[in-house]
């Protein structure tokens, strides 16, 4: 076992400050390649202008300080939490959130959240939601994520049968990009988690968000499964911004795991283009 | 591809009415800005026989919550919001004079519905490019609901602001036909 290792609340606070700004501003460079190739593909004029306009759009942000969607998000936080740090000066959860307070106010980002039934904005865009994750070593891992609600809107959970199967799951994910259409600003990302339970395949869903355009999953069967599914949806012909194209998605995530006998889990965590995270190792 | 067509707000049935699906259109001129809490609350201004936050006769819509206006802009970006979630208050609206919303994502048959009958249409803006369609924005205002921060209702002054027709008063809609010649 390593030595205990001690992380200021005030440095966590701070680095979230700083990614909140730069997830919010900054495109992330897999996402600008893969609109860029997918510019070259794109057999639609009008698809090909859009994507232009979205790589146009990320370099005005970039260098105007502007936040590229006016949907900065509801701060998405990932810790990887190492077993041998010890945060001391103050509470974790309360530091991120100070960190987004911040982070959301010196960078004129908009406050995008509200009381479920008064609408009442907080103003400062906390809370945050916050998912901590125990792994060894005695470092402390952070991924900023800013969701839009736009695409969130447009995510699904379904407890399918055993019967389903896997063409049950091919048949969901299809049907939900195809119930989206235009909705959720795509071209889109899809984190898809399959197995686990309710709660938990949500979770890995949206974490499977944070891999990179074009890595490739290490889990075979589901390498294979996000090349069959990002060929049929991007099949339906949505295309950019919805207007028609052969680019409808830049990247399926797939995440397999196993489940309850009784169950098939599945996940559909839908990314707008803008798939804004930065990340921190403390 | 088409030249544009140029509206300049208000707007009258004539001129919503030449535009077909797919048509590229540049608004310059006044428009206004709201989105769910602004419409639930204009609507309801109605119901109860207030007077709504502008005029509605000739007006533009467009569902937009912008980010705060970094120092020296008038307002930050800018893109906008997806619309169904406006499907409730939309007729309400267009009835009472409302011309052109701008918004990204599908609309139900009841607005497709009021669209035909009263002569409006639903304009598509291309949604996650904010900091692009903050440059066609010259002026911003907050006129009403100020307690709504991004969601308060906001004159804006908009110059070549680029759209494309997505509904038109006729039925068509371009992102049913759009979709026809890249779908296998």
């Amino acid at each position: 076992m390593g030595d205990v290792r001690t992380v200021n609340a005030a440095d966590i606070a701070g680095t979230v400050e700083r990614l909140c700004g730069e997830a919010d501003l900054l495109l992330p460079a897999d996402v600008k390649a893969a609109l860029e190739k997918s510019r070259a593909s794109e057999e639609s004029p009008v698809g090909r202008e859009i994507l232009a306009r979205l790589l146009e759009n990320a370099d005005i942000a970039a260098k105007e300080s502007m936040p590229i969607c006016q949907d900065c998000g509801l701060a998405v936080v990932f810790i990887d939490l190492g077993q041998d740090v010890h945060v001391t000066g103050g509470e974790l959860v309360e530091a991120v959130n100070q960190g987004v307070r911040q982070g959301y106010e010196k960078n004129y980002l908009r406050k995008s959240v509200c009381h479920p039934f008064t609408r009442a904005n907080t103003g400062d865009n906390t809370p945050a939601v916050v998912h901590v994750r125990i792994v060894p070593g005695d470092k402390l891992h952070l991924w900023v994520v800013p969701k839009g609600g736009g695409s969130e809107n447009m995510s699904k959970v379904f407890l399918l049968t055993p019967a389903q199967g896997l063409e049950g799951v091919k048949r969901k994910v299809l049907e939900t990009v195809e119930a989206a259409g235009p909705n959720p600003c795509p071209p889109i990302i899809l984190g898809v988690a399959i197995g686990g339970t309710f709660d938990e395949a949500a979770l890995r869903a949206k974490r499977s968000l944070l891999r990179e355009l074009g890595s490739l999953n290490p889990d075979p069967e589901a390498a294979s499964l996000e090349r069959e599914l990002l060929a049929l949806v991007n099949d339906t012909g949505i295309g950019p911004a919805g207007l028609g194209g052969r680019t409808t998605c830049l990247g399926v995530f797939v995440d397999i795991k196993q489940c309850h006998i009784a169950s098939l889990p599945l996940a559909i965590n839908v990314q707008c283009h803008a798939a804004r995270h930065k990340e921190a190792v403390l | 591809m088409s030249q544009a067509i140029v509206l300049t707000p208000p707007l009258r049935s004539a001129d919503v009415a030449q535009l077909k699906a797919g048509d590229r259109v540049l608004i310059t001129g006044t428009i206004y800005t709201g989105r769910d809490a602004a419409h639930k609350r204009i609507v309801e201004a109605l119901q109860n026989g207030q007077e709504p936050p502008f005029p509605l006769d000739g007006a533009v819509i467009y569902y937009v919550g912008p980010s705060p206006a970094p120092p020296g802009r008038v307002i930050g970006a800018a893109g906008p919001t997806t619309s169904y979630r406006m499907d409730a208050y939309a007729p309400t609206l267009i009835q009472r004079g409302l011309k052109a919303m701008i918004g990204k994502g599908k609309r139900n048959d009841e607005v497709k519905a009021a669209m035909a009958k009263h002569q409006a249409v639903y304009l598509g803006a291309i949604g996650g490019a904010g900091a692009l369609m903050a440059r066609c924005i010259k002026e911003a205002e907050v006129i009403a609901y100020p307690d709504l921060g991004p969601e308060a209702v906001r004159r804006l002054v908009v110059e070549n602001m680029p759209l494309v027709c997505v509904n038109d008063v006729n039925g068509g809609d371009l992102y049913i036909e759009g979709r026809k010649a890249y779908q296998r």
